[in-house]
Parts: structure tokens; sequence; C-alpha cells
């Protein structure tokens, strides 16, 4: 076998893509292409739509991806959860009927681990999961579910034992949301959006074969879920590939953007946008203003070092060493960011950074910026939590005393009238 | 300098907060900021009636109550507390204005309107350019017959389109020069701009050869606007520590009630921390911009400093505590039906509307390192 690197790998996807791509190919014909050669997910295994290429030569397959402008396999939102979820702790069933539509985007996919009653606190889950017959009856709600409008399949945590603890009572599922016992509500954002929903379960059916792992083992499936959310953290881009290329699959693609990514339309800004502060800074005069700059220059420092820092944690990881801490700081890292490039855009855009929708800089890119960088520190676990897996994962320091972790579910204190039995 | 409130202004405050949380429930918030104009002239009116809002500080000769600076204050920020949606603080900064810059006749004529709250008036003086500094005024005002016509374009007026009257600053070859213009003047053209803090409506006017009186002496604005616009930053600042107070308080009720892992999110070591750093930020910007008021009143030589360390202050304080009371509320706090972000938007726009903190502290040094 001849040796993988960086120089291998560009020869190979370049010569792959240059016999193979095609803009005038639909987009699902297109990725069902990808998924036979591996190229689409280049880091998954080989048997499952991989090539098991180390997680450092990825950015060289995107290069030459973006060098052709072919587009690639659904990569955005929570599918991606969904897909590290499966080729973790997921059956060949699951394998099976899952890995391939996630890549080819046929299928859309939502996370239901939030509750009225448990966001930070998610062990505290009380939606029930009963087993009647040989079949899961789900009841209850779960709450802030992106794109669960939109989702095909939820992954889905729920109490399956009340007299267990906390964290043993809990049970992972892949639930169908397209069946009667589902009702989505969208709610709105405090900036206008409706990419989240509450979700009611009134006997909701789940096939016994839909459960990940074992009754019980809900929490430790969840926490891979969440794992992967985490470090995924960082700011999308732009979604679309072609850069203005004509062609079938740049329709197709943009169509899937307006539709079933369009929960996601906002989420560049929630980052902070650090990618738009220095052309702002040129157009509007702020580069010369010594103060502006200070600020500027700080930001950069920050969001350079937070590249740098999940660039480390990668290239442990590709050369199969444990990640040091590097690897849990992104998501607060990330938070920072989103906060000081807030800040930066407000300096430099000043009164018109108010201005919203045509009115204002950008089409309104930049005010939207400052009413969506807050979800940034509370979606995918608040910042308070990053500190406190930080402190007590990585620095080993006491946990707080528990109240609730010890005893039986069923005699833990809660907020809110629950479904309890 | 005396420097605390009378027992008067302590029960004018209570009078006051009990008023205006029965006129401005959050719910009558919501209604009025889904209308383009963002107030209700009846409304607005009555409460002029019952209680006297812009009247507080214009002096009885001119139709007002005579009160200082430090009562109008305590009006901003209880209006701020409740965010109310209305022209309190566009008519304020206009009656200053003309307090300032008017003649006689001129205060006469203009100011019992405004007192009462029949007419509602605002300053035009910022342009496109965003830029809170009269020196960077483009309009031009030129001598036409026996008046003046204006020409140019404001933006940023703060309740500009329902204004009935416009107190403009625009450049005349004597230098910079004020004009009342009336809200429905020909050639005048209003546009409500699209904003994030719906709750206080801003609006672009396009002048085209509009006619215009000039207030005060043509080409003498300068000195007695930048009296205006040091007042004004103080009525400001107390207005938003009014927001920044009811948005501590809002994450304190909360975190009291909230439930997480067993036990309330108050009782959470970082949350304490949080909850007393903004108690810090919020009662050190309330020291801030109660001294300013009180400088006001006072006359104090050193205002114009102290005017802009308040606004710096406070448009620091409000923005922190708006950022830590969403993350206190987590997911909810991130929602429209919440109520915590009509507090965030208007404190991200009084952030920035008279200039934001970095230019304040600037003009703070301008004066104190001189
Ligand atoms: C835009 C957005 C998208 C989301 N998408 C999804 C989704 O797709 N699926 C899903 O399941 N959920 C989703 N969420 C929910 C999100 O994960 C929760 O909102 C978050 O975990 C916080 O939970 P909470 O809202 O219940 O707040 P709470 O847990 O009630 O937190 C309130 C405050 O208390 C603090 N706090 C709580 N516990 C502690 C502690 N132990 N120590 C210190 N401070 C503490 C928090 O940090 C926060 O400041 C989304 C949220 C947002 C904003």
């Amino acid at each position: 076998m001849t040796e993988i690197n960086e120089a291998s790998v560009r020869a190979e996807v370049r010569a792959w893509l240059e016999t193979n791509w095609n803009p005038a190919l639909g987009l699902v014909e297109w990725r069902n292409k990808l998924c036979d050669s591996g190229w689409g997910a280049p880091h998954w295994p080989k048997e499952w739509y991989g090539r098991d290429l180390p997680v450092g030569l990825v950015p060289v397959v995107d290069e030459e991806f973006a060098r052709i402008g072919a587009v690639g396999v659904a990569k955005a939102g929570i599918r991606t959860l969904a897909a590290a979820t499966i080729l973790a702790h997921g059956s060949t069933l699951h394998k099976e009927k899952f890995l391939r539509r996630i890549l080819t985007g046929e299928d859309t996919w939502c996370q239901l681990f939030s509750e009225p009653g448990s966001g930070s606190d998610l062990a505290g889950a009380v939606t029930r999961a009963d087993l009647k017959g040989n079949k899961w009856v789900i009841n209850g709600q779960k709450v802030w579910n992106t794109s669960a409008h939109k989702a095909h399949w939820g992954l889905l945590l729920a109490r399956s034992d009340w007299d267990a603890r906390k964290h043993k009572g809990l049970t992972y599922f892949i639930i169908d949301m397209k069946q009667p016992g589902v009702q989505v509500h969208p709610l709105k954002q405090m900036n206008g959006h409706a990419s989240f929903n509450q979700v009611f379960f009134t006997d909701a059916i789940v096939e016994p074969e839909f459960m990940i792992e074992n009754t019980g083992d809900g929490w430790t499936v969840a926490t891979t879920t969440l794992m992967h959310e985490r470090r995924g953290a960082d700011g999308m881009r732009s979604l679309a590939s072609g850069g203005g290329r004509q062609g079938r699959i740049y329709e197709e693609e943009k169509a899937e953007i307006a539709t079933t990514m369009e929960p996601y339309k906002w989420y560049p800004q929630r980052a902070g946008r650090v990618d738009l502060v220095m052309g702002r800074a040129r157009e509007t005069g702020a580069i010369d203003d010594p103060v502006v700059r200070q600020e500027i220059a700080k930001l950069l420092i920050m969001s350079k070092s937070a590249e740098w820092t999940a660039r480390r944690a990668r290239t442990a990881q590709e050369q199969g060493r444990p990640q040091g801490p590097e690897g849990s700081l992104g998501k607060l890292i990330a938070s920072h960011v989103a906060r000081a490039a807030a800040r930066v855009h407000t300096s430099i855009t000043g009164a018109a950074s108010l201005l919203s929708g045509e009115d204002g800089p950008l089409n309104g890119t930049i005010a939207e910026i400052l009413i969506s960088v807050p979800a940034c520190s509370i979606a995918g676990g608040t910042d308070e939590i990053q500190r406190n897996i930080i402190s007590e994962r990585v620095l080993k320091m006491p946990k707080e005393p528990s109240v609730d972790a010890e005893k039986p579910f069923r005699d833990v204190p809660r907020n809110i009238t629950s479904a309890a039995s | 300098m005396k420097f605390s409130f009378t027992s008067e202004q302590e029960e004018f405050r209570s009078i006051l907060r009990r008023f205006l949380e029965g006129k401005s429930p959050t719910k009558e918030v919501r209604r009025l900021m889904e209308t383009d104009g963002g107030w209700d002239r009846d409304a607005w009116k009555k409460i002029n009636q019952e209680i006297g809002l812009t009247a507080v500080a214009i002096p009885e000769a001119y139709g007002g109550q005579g009160f200082g600076c430090s009562e109008l204050c305590i009006v901003l920020e209880e209006a701020g507390r409740t965010v109310l949606c209305a022209p309190l603080f566009a008519s304020t900064f206009a009656a200053y204005t003309i307090l300032d810059a008017g003649d006689e006749a001129q205060k006469k004529a203009l100011l019992p309107g405004i007192a009462s709250g029949e007419t509602v008036a605002t300053v035009a003086s910022t342009e496109e350019s965003g830029n809170w500094d009269p020196e960077s005024v483009r309009m031009t005002a030129t001598a036409a017959g026996g008046g003046y016509k204006l020409d140019g374009v404001k933006s940023f007026v703060i309740d500009g389109h329902t204004a009935d009257l416009i107190v403009v600053l625009a450049r005349t070859a004597q230098g910079l020069s004020l004009f009342t213009v009336r809200g429905d003047a020909a050639g005048l053209q209003r546009k409500l701009l699209k904003t994030i803090d719906t709750t206080r409506k801003l609006a672009k006017l396009t002048f085209t050869a509009v006619d215009a009186t000039p207030l005060g002496p043509v080409g003498g604005a300068a000195a007695p606007f930048a009296r205006t616009l040091t007042r004004a930053a103080v009525c400001l600042a107390n207005e938003m520590v009014g927001v920044a107070e009811k948005l501590r308080e809002s994450a304190l009720d909360y975190a009291k009630m909230r439930m997480q892992f067993g036990r309330p999110i108050a009782s959470f070591q970082s949350m304490k921390h949080k909850q007393a750093d903004m108690l810090v930020d919020v009662e050190m910007a309330k020291s801030a911009a109660y001294y300013a008021a009180a400088a006001v009143d006072d006359g104090d030589s050193d205002l114009p400093a102290i005017a802009s360390l308040a606004k710096a202050s406070a448009s620091d304080a409000v923005l922190q505590t708006a950022i830590h009371t969403i993350q206190i509320h987590g997911g909810i706090g991130f929602t429209w039906d919440n109520d915590s972000h009509l507090w965030f938007k208007r404190a991200k726009s009084s952030e920035v509307m008279l200039g934001d903190a970095a230019y304040h502290r600037e003009l703070m040094m301008r004066r104190w390192a001189a």
C-alpha cells in the first residue's frame, strides 16, 4: 500500500473529480456517487461511505471540491450529529437505513433533547418512553428543537425508568417525525426567525429496533451527540458551493438551502461574522480610527487563536494522540469570539448597525448579527455549563455536591408539573 | 453639591412608576412596536393631561411645570423601565433645543404645545454618516425670499416620521444654524427606517427646498446646540439606567424561580457572581447618571465631561446587563415571546444613540486632558 499523504490524496481526489464531476447531474444522483466513492465523507469508515482518511487530510479534499466548484454531501445541521451518533453507537440496521440518506440530504434530522424543565440539566428529561407490547410509546414535550418542523427523523432522549437514578433511566431513540403522535409548533426567536420548535408527543410510536444501544444507555449515547455538537460549534460560512456557476446541480442546491436548510440561514450571523469585519472597517473608514483598530486587532487575535486551538486539537486526533484540554474549549471560545465580534461590528458601523433588512448595510446582516449572537452562548450547552465541564472534567476540580443525581428520579424536585407517573 | 433625591422626588418616582406600569405593560409595548407610528397620539395626549411628562422641565412661563433636569431624568428613567413607546425622548430633546437656541417669542410660541403633548417634536441633526458630532453636518440652508430653504438628508431621526415639529441642524454661509420645519412641510419626504429596536422608531428625512424658519440667530447654533446635546446625553443616560435596572431585576426574578439540577439556578455560584456584577454595573451607571442630572441643575461648569461620562457608563452597563439577562434566561431568553429582547433591543439602540461609549469617552478626555 502506498503511503497516504497530502500530495497523494490531492492527486487522487482531483483525478476522481475531473472524471466524475458534472454540474448537469441531479443533486441526489451526484451525492450517491460521492457515497459510493467515499469522497463525500472521506474520514468515515470504508464500509460506510468513507475512505478512512485521517481527519487532518479532509481539508485537502474540501479544497479540491472548492477548486472545481463541486457540490459536497449534505453537511449542515443536526444531520451531522445524527451521523456521528449512529456511526459511534448505531446498529448495522441504523447505518444501512440512515447514513446514506443523511449524506444525500434526502432526510432531515432534529435533536429532541431539551425540555421546558430540563435544558442545562438534560438528564432531567421527563418525556416518557413506555414499552407497550413490542413498541415504545412516547408522551411528553420537547422544546428549542432546531429544524424539527422540517425533519423526517429525530434524535430523542426519553425516560424509560423512573425508579433508576437520573442518568440511568434514560433511553435514546430515533423517532419518525412524520407520524400523527408528533406535533411540531415553530417558535419565533428574538431575531425574527423561527428555526426552533416545540414538539409534543401523544402516544407517538418508536419501533423497538430504532432504539440506540440499550435501555438505560440514553445518557451515554447523548453525551456522544453533545460532544460532536460542541466540537462543531464554529460558525457556518456560506452554504452554497457554486460561487455563481451555472448548472442544474447548483439550482437544486440553492433550492435545498432555501427549504430544508432554511432554519440555519442566520447561523453564520450568530457566530459573529468575523469574516466581514475588515471589509466593513475599510468601507466605513473605521479602519483608520485608532480605537477601533485596537478592537479589531483584539478580535482577530482571539479568532485566529481560536482557529489554531481547534487545529491543534484536530492534529492531535489525526495523529492518534488523545486531545489535550484544547479539545474542550472550542464551544466557550466561540461564544467569546461571537460577542467580541458583535461589539466590534457596533463600533465599526455605529448607528447604521441598527438598520435591518434593505435599510441596513449588507442588507441588514450587521443588525442580524447583533440580535443573533446571544444564541451562541446558550445553544448546545450554555457558557456556564461549558465552564463547569472544563473545570470538572478537564481541570478535575471537585464537582458541586449534587442534590438530585443519587436518588430514584421520581423523588427528584422539579419545577414544572411533569408527565411523571 | 447636594446629591440624593428628596422625599418629594422619591414620592414623584413612585407615583410615576405605578402610573407608567399601568400605561405601558409589555402587552401595550408589543402592540405599539408593531405599528408604523410606534406610539399612540390619543394615549400620549392623555398621559400628558394626567401627569405631564414632557412638561416637567419646561419653565412655567412656557406652559411647563418648571422642575429641573433631575425630575425630568426621574421621568426618563421610569419610562426606560417600561420601554414606554412614546415620543418622550424626542420631544424632550426638541424642547431643550428650543430652550437653548430659541428667542423669547419662539419659546413662547413653540414650547406650550410640546409641554401639553399637543405638539410632538424632534431633532434632526445626524445624517446618513450616523455621526453625532454637529461639525459633521452637511445639510445646507439657503436664504430665499424672506426665509430659508433646506436641502439634504437627515437620518436616525427619533420619531421623525410622526413628529409635528422638526428642529433641523443645517449649514448656512454664516455657520451652523437651527431651523424649525413642520412635519407636513412641502418637499419633506419622511421614511420610517427598519431597525432592530421597534420600541423607538427612527426615520430618514429627505429635504428638497423645504421652507424653514430659523431658530435663534442664523449662524449661531454651535454653542447652544452643544449645550443641548450635553443635556440630551444626560437624559438618555438616565433612561438607559432605567432599562438596565429593569433587565437586572427580571434576570434576578427568573434565576430565583428557575430550577435545574434539582435546585434554583440562583443557587449556582456563577449565577450569583453574575448578578452581583450586574448590580455593581447598574449602580455605578445610576450614580453617574444621577450625578450628571444634578450637575445640570447646579450649572456645573464641568457638565460636558460629566454628561459624556454618564452616557459612556450607561452605554456599557446597559449592554452588558442586557447580554447577561438573556444568558440567565437560557433558551427562553432568545424567544420573541419572552420580554427580555424588548429591553435588549432598546439597550442596543440607546448604546449608539447620541454617540457610543468610545465617542463619549473621547469627548470626556478632550475636556479633562486639555
Ligand atoms: C438557537 C437555539 C437552538 C437550539 N437548538 C436545540 C435543538 O436543536 N435541540 C435541543 O434539544 N435543544 C436546542 N436548544 C436548547 C439549548 O440546548 C438550551 O437552551 C440550553 O442547553 C440551555 O437550557 P435552558 O434553555 O433550559 O436554560 P437553563 O438550563 O434553564 O439555564 C438558565 C441559566 O442558568 C444557568 N445554569 C443552569 N445550570 C447551571 C449550573 N449548573 N451552573 C451554572 N449555571 C447554570 C445557564 O447557564 C443559564 O444561564 C437550542 C437553543 C437555542 C438558543
